[in-house]
Order: C-alpha cells, then structure tokens, then sequence
C-alpha cells in the first residue's frame, strides 16, 4: 500500500495547501462586499480541465492501488515467476508516445487555427493509439503462443490485468476522440474544436506517463 | 460550455463564473425522466435510495424474526439468513446511504447553496444516475437468479466468497460485483459534477469560507469517494479473473468440499487490504455529509451561528484525510504484525479527537441558542447523542488487545449499527423534514414527524444498546442460531426477542413518515419561501419548489457566510446570505430587546 499512501499524501498534500491559503487570515464572520470576480480559482482553469484533472486523479488512484496489489502479491505468495517482458512492447511504447506527440501537435494546430494539420494530427494520432492496442493484443497472443498462460501465475495474470486496463482506460479515450473527430467531418471550426483536443492531448500523455510506469514495473520486477 | 454572458436562460446576466449551458426540455419525459436538471436527479436518486432501502430494512426484518424467534419461520433457513445478512449490509452502506447523501443530496444542495444555476456537467450528471439505477436493477435481479443472491456477508471476502457451499455462487455472486462495477462507473459519472461544481460554479462572493458546511461535508465526502471507490474497483476485478479466469490473486490452494481446488498460492489477506482501504473511508463518506448536514440545521434552528467554523471545516478534512490511514483496524484479528496493529490503533484513536471538536462545537452551538424543537432539530440532537455513543464503543474496539475478543461478537453490530446506521440515518429524516418544504413548497405534519421521530430514536437503542451486553457475554454475530451453546444464558433469547419485537415497531413507524411524506405533499402547509427563516441561497430562490436554473434572472450575490443567525444589532435574527450590508435593517438602539442582546424570532 506504499505506492498508494505516497500517492495520496501528494494528492492531500497539494488540496490542503490550496485549502490552507484559502482558508488563513479568513474571517468568515464579517460580512463584506463580493470580491473581485475570479478570485478563486486561476482562468486557465476551466470546468472540463478541472473535471478532467479530477478524472485523472480518480484513474491514478485506481493505478496505484493497482500497482499495491501487484507489489504485494509479489511479497505475500511465493509462487511469484517473474515472465520475460516481449520485446514487441517496447515498439508499442514508441507507437504510444507517437500517438501522443501527434495528439499534442493537433492541440497546437487547433491553437492556431489550422484545420488541415489539425485532421491530419488527430488521424495520425488515434491511428499511432490503435496500432498500440492492436500491438498490445499481438503481445498477448505471443505470450499465449509460448506457453505463459494467464493463470498458471500471479505475474502472468499481473501482466494481463496491468496492460488490459490501460488498454481500456486508453478505449475510452479513443471514444471521446472519435466523436471529436466526428464533429470535425461535419465542419466544426479548429476554435470550436480547441477545448476537447485538449482534453485528448492531455488524457493521451496521462496515460503515456501511466504506460511508462507500468512499463518500468514490468521490466523490472 | 456556454460563453460568459450566455446561459441559456432568458435575460440571465453574465455570471461570474461560467455556468452551464441548460437544457430546456419542454415534454413530460425530457423533464422527469431522462432529466438533466440536477434537482430531478436528486430526487431520482432519492426515491430509488429509499426503495432500494426498503428492501433491505425488510430483509434486517426477516433476520429479527428468526433471531428473536428461532426456528418458527419456515420461510427462513441458514442459507437465506446469509444472504439477508449480506444484502441488507451492502444494500443500506452503498445502495441506500451513499446514493442518498451524494446523489440526492449532493445534487439537490451543491447547486442551489453554490449559488449554480445547475452542476458543472449535467449530462453525465443524468447518466450517472442512471447507472445506479442499472445497478440497482442488477443488484435486485441477483436475488431471483438460481441460487439466490450471495450470501458471503457484505465484505465479500474471498476464498469463501466464490467457493462452493457459500450462498449464490452460481450466479448471486457475479450479478454483486458487476451491480458493484456498475455503481462505481455511475458514482464517479456523479462524483466528477460534484466536485467540479463546488470548484468552478459557486456564485460571485460564495467563497470557499462562506460554504454552508453542508456543502463542505458532501464535498470531502465526494473526493474521498472517488479516490477510494477504485480499491473496491480493482478488488472486484480481481475477484473476477480469480472466479472466471482461474487466476489466483486472493484465492489459495484449498480443499472445496473435499475436492483439490485448481487454485494456488493466492492471498486472502490482499483482497482485504484493498476491501478495507475503501472500506474504512466508506464509512466517512457516509458520516461527513451527515457532520455538514447536522451542523446546519443545528445552526438555524438554534437561530445561532455555528461554532467554530473553520475548526469545524478543517476538522472535516482532517477526518478524512486520517480515514485513509486506519483501514487495517478491521483487520486486527487477520494475524497481521502486532506493530503493524499499534501503528493502525495509533491512527485509529487520532480520528476522535477532531471528531470530538466537531461534538463539542455542535453543543456549543446549542448552548444558549434560541432552540426551536422542531422535528429536524429533534433528529439533529438525537444524532449527536447516537454519534456519541457509537463513537465511545469504537475507542474500545479501536484498541487491538480490546478488538480481539470483541470482534465477530455483538458488540461490533451494536457499535457500527449505532455510529453509521443510525447516526447517519436519523440525519437523513433530519434532513428530509428540513428541505421537504423545500422541495414540495409544502410542510410535513409535525405531530407526525414527532411520533416518528420518538419512536424511531428510543426504538433504535432498545434495538442496538443491548447488543453491546450480547457481545461481552461472547454471542457470536453472523449466526443463523446459537442451539444449546453452554457459555450463552437463556436470558440472552429473551433480550433477542424483546429487541426483534422493537425492531418491528421500528419499522412500523417508518409507515407513518411515509404517510406524512405523501398526505403533506397534497395536504400539506403551505410553506413559503422560507420556513425556517435560514440564511443559505436555496431559501433565497424565487420560486419555491426552485424551477430548472435555480434563480431568477440574476444569479444570486453572495455578502456574508451561512451563519449570521443573532446578528448583534440586526433588526431581524437572520441574515440571508445574499443581503447586502448596507440592507440589512438595524434595531432601534433604545429598544429593549437590543439592551438583552437577544432579538425577538
């Protein structure tokens, strides 16, 4: 539960210092005038991006609560054989991060009102993510074909579990992409476009970060 | 997201912060069926909560009668007195109070106390509801499947949850965790608005300090909800490759009813770690709203600001971060590292003392107040009486050397029926009788609602006070029937009859609240605006019940926090938090009242 604790210190750590800055040298009691308008929070902070952040933290926890049990299960069994990552992942890794570098460059394009490089960036994007799931599953399969099967062992059925739910989590995000990209087949400017491009590009590195830890785990444990 | 300016309300002005693009529906389905406006959904998730509810109420019926009554009931027999114990459980923590404290009062308060024209994202806000009306449907449809619904006690813990022998493995077991699954998706579908709507929608002036601390409860309980609703996420999931994979996460190598199982080297212990990180927080997550709700009504029908409000809002945050650090207080008797047990009894004893400021603060609140006993105020001080009896017995089951006798006895159904059944409970009729007005635009009838309330408090302890005797005396929980157990007294079936006969008075009066819920919304007063003369926004709409939009054409400004109740020099003994300073009449200098420093109600 390390990993999770740790996590969740950070996460409180960060919500009571913004609390707390809110909250010294407060008089609540005293009634006063309205304030000037925004005071609260800063305006690059929009509703979706807080509501996206907020996924996020819901999506880490669910992570690091996985990577507990992961951690934990190699401690408390002793049945633990660690299985010899694919080499096939590590060309999906370079696919995933493609997918997001094309994702943060439509991001740019929409910025700039640029409504040829922002298709061309999306396409390519979801296309790299696609390619990565596709390749994910083709690891699988290899997996299977060699005789490491999903419940023969804890780390097997780890190493599904583990990919099978950042598959998922990145699923998810091709939805929200597609209709993205659908409502840019019917003429959506890049402007309008600009706040759910955004929000792909900055699911897309989130769960690159995800894939990224997921993968250091895998190659080392 | 609308642009600044548009709301898609006729001549709304500009908000300061950018509020949601409503939607307008004009047939009967669009308005109460598949609803965007968060009050519908919050009315939605009501009515399900209770239902739901309801079921479950019946079923603790069901476990009475054959406590109290052994045996004489054909209809009852070992293998569904599991499955009562179970359903009744998980029902009344997930199904019926979380979905009643953030579903429907979330998305019935956050908005109108914020000052919102609606929450922050209303369409997941409907689809969240209807998630957790699949997974109710789910839920129910376990108990009709062969088998029957399972019968693992509500923590589900495996290997005995998926072996054979244990009730509803054929079918029970997988319709709980999918309904689980399901929930899950639709609370964080929820929980995601609440959020949001508490950071980005409050109104001009509604500063973090000026929340009600309704909203403030409701609040940490969503973000605990969402970090730790995931530990249940991934126990499930696990749970299910372990049943349908044939992986071995937390299943062992075991016999099943003399068969070798195909399982091996799991551990038990993992999924209750994981269980019980979410667990211990679920059962803040219940109680924070209840702490917010509590301190509010105490507040405005002891027409005297809370005390001590910011200690009492950073003693809800303290609350809940600490929840996340005692998980492993439900694990004493699990053969853990006996320091391991110190540090979690350690943390365990902390919680009280912040939950102790906030007892404190509630009867110093009290103290001198100009106390109304109306029903709501009724409840509101029953529960801080049940709170602290529940929380007294949970210093002694805090301590391991104390828990490991007392564990799995009575004591632990007493202790947890008192702190997060009843406490929460008696603050959900609390809560009903004091924004019913609200809601209808009608009062509940207060002969009624006293008769309801007397019954249930004194009812409630002659059920569950009795239980802590059972549990020093060693009565075992979870069993069907004790038999000829030698260490049990005959006394202990007569206490068990007498508490079976006052749960079902228990329940009877619940007939009566209901009654009083329907006749008052055709018979009911008529109760204008503002009953209770309270200070929060959602007294201050200009409708009541509040139309799609909350407010009129301007949203509300917000001069003064949720409590200037007795405002020294005041003409009136409240003042809305949207009241300018400069508006608020002041008292005739020379007149007596001003001289006692108390104000006329």
């Amino acid at each position: 539960m390390t990993v999770t604790l740790v996590f969740l210190a950070v996460m409180m750590a960060l919500f009571g210092g913004w609390l707390f800055s809110h909250s010294i040298n407060v008089r609540p009691w005293e009634a006063q005038g309205a304030g000037a308008p925004r005071s609260q929070l800063p305006p690059a902070l929009t509703a979706p991006r807080v509501g996206l952040a907020v996924f996020l933290a819901v999506a880490t926890s669910l992570f690091a609560l996985t990577i507990s049990a992961y951690l934990m299960r190699q401690e408390m069994g002793h049945d633990w054989r660690p299985l010899t990552v694919p080499g096939l992942l590590w060309w999906n890794s370079v696919c995933l991060v493609l997918g997001s570098v094309a994702l943060q460059s439509a991001w740019q394009a929409a910025r700039r009102d640029n409504a040829a490089r922002l298709r061309r960036d999306l396409l390519l994007g979801g296309g790299f993510t696609i390619v990565f799931i596709l390749g994910q599953a083709l690891a699988w399969w290899q997996l299977q074909a060699r005789g490491i099967y999903l419940a023969a062992n804890p780390a097997n059925a780890f190493f599904f579990l583990l990919t099978a739910l950042h598959v998922l989590h990145l699923l998810g995000g091709l939805f929200a992409w597609s209709r993205s990209l659908f409502r840019l087949q019917r003429g959506a400017t890049p402007r309008e476009m600009l706040p759910s491009v955004e929000l792909c590009a900055l699911y897309w590195h989130f769960l690159l970060l995800v894939w990224g830890i997921l993968f250091a785990l895998l190659l080392t444990t | 997201m609308a642009e600044p300016g548009h709301h898609g309300v006729p001549h709304a002005q500009a908000g300061e912060f950018d509020n949601v693009e409503l939607v307008h529906p004009k047939s009967f389905i669009g308005k109460y069926v598949w609803s965007q406006d968060a009050k519908v959904i919050a009315i939605q998730y009501g009515l399900t909560a209770i239902a739901i509810g309801l079921v479950a109420l019946v079923l603790s019926i069901l476990m009475r009668l054959q406590l109290g009554f052994p045996n004489t009931f054909a209809l009852i027999d070992p293998s569904s007195y599991l499955q009562y114990v179970t359903m009744h459980g998980m029902i009344m923590v997930v199904y019926l109070l979380t979905a009643l404290f953030l579903g429907a009062f979330g998305n019935y308060l956050i908005p109108l106390m914020c000052g919102a024209r609606d929450m922050a994202f209303p369409y997941l806000n409907m689809l969240s509801y209807w998630f957790y009306l699949a997974a109710v449907l789910i839920l129910v449809a376990s108990f009709f499947v062969p088998g029957g619904a399972t019968g693992a006690g509500w923590t589900l813990y495996p290997p005995q949850a998926i072996s054979p022998g244990t009730p509803g493995i054929d079918g029970g077991i997988l319709l709980m965790l999918a309904s689980l699954g399901v929930f899950i998706a639709g609370f964080t579908m929820g929980g995601l608005n609440y959020v949001v709507t508490v950071l980005q929608a409050r109104t001009r002036g509604m500063t973090l300090m000026r929340l009600p601390l309704t909203i403030w409860g409701i609040f940490m309980a969503t973000v605990m909800a969402l970090l730790a609703f995931p530990a249940l996420l991934v126990a499930i999931l696990m749970m299910l490759c372990d049943m349908l994979l044939g992986t071995s996460f937390f299943m062992p190598e075991m016999l099943n009813l003399g068969e070798q199982s195909t399982h091996a080297g799991g551990s038990p212990l993992l999924y209750q770690h994981l269980f019980w990180f979410f667990g211990h927080p679920e059962v803040y997550i219940v109680a924070l709203p209840a702490f917010g709700i509590v301190s509010d009504i105490l507040a405005t029908h002891a027409r005297k600001n809370i005390f001590g409000y910011r200690m009492m809002v950073w003693a809800i945050i303290i609350i809940g971060v600490l929840s996340f650090v005692v998980w492993a207080h439900h694990m004493f008797i699990s053969g853990m590292n006996p320091y391991f047990g110190f540090l979690f009894a350690t943390t365990t004893l902390i919680i009280a003392v912040p939950t102790a400021i906030k007892v404190y603060n509630w009867v110093l609140t009290l103290w001198r107040g100009n106390i109304r006993m109306t029903v709501p105020m009724l409840f509101a001080i029953g529960f801080i009486f049940t709170f602290v009896n529940g929380g007294l017995s949970g210093l002694f089951l805090g301590n391991v050397t104390v828990d490991v006798p007392l564990a799995d006895t009575y004591f632990v159904v007493g202790h947890f029926h008192m702190v997060m059944a009843v406490a929460p409970v008696l603050v959900v009729f609390g809560a009903m009788y004091h924004w019913y007005p609200k809601i209808t635009g009608r009062m509940l009838d207060d002969t009624l609602g006293k008769i309801h309330f007397w019954v249930t408090f004194l009812g409630t302890y002659a059920i569950f006070y009795p239980m802590h005797f059972m549990g020093f005396a060693g009565v075992p929980r979870r069993y069907y029937g004790y038999g000829e157990t030698a260490y049990i007294p005959d006394s202990i079936q007569t206490l068990n009859a007498f508490m079976s006969v006052a749960a079902i008075i228990v329940a009877l009066v619940q007939l009566v609240f209901f009654y009083n819920l329907v006749r008052s919304y055709f018979r009911g007063r008529e109760a204008g605006p503002n009953p209770w003369q309270a200070t929060t926004l959602e007294w201050q709409t200009e409708h009541t019940p509040p139309r799609h939009g909350n407010f009129g054409a301007e949203l509300p400004v917000v001069y003064r926090w949720a409590y200037d109740y007795g405002v020294p020099g005041a003409k009136h003994d409240f003042i809305p938090q949207n009241m300018p300073p400069d508006e608020v009449e002041k008292v005739d200098p020379m007149s007596q009242e001003a001289a006692q420093g108390r104000l006329p109600t």
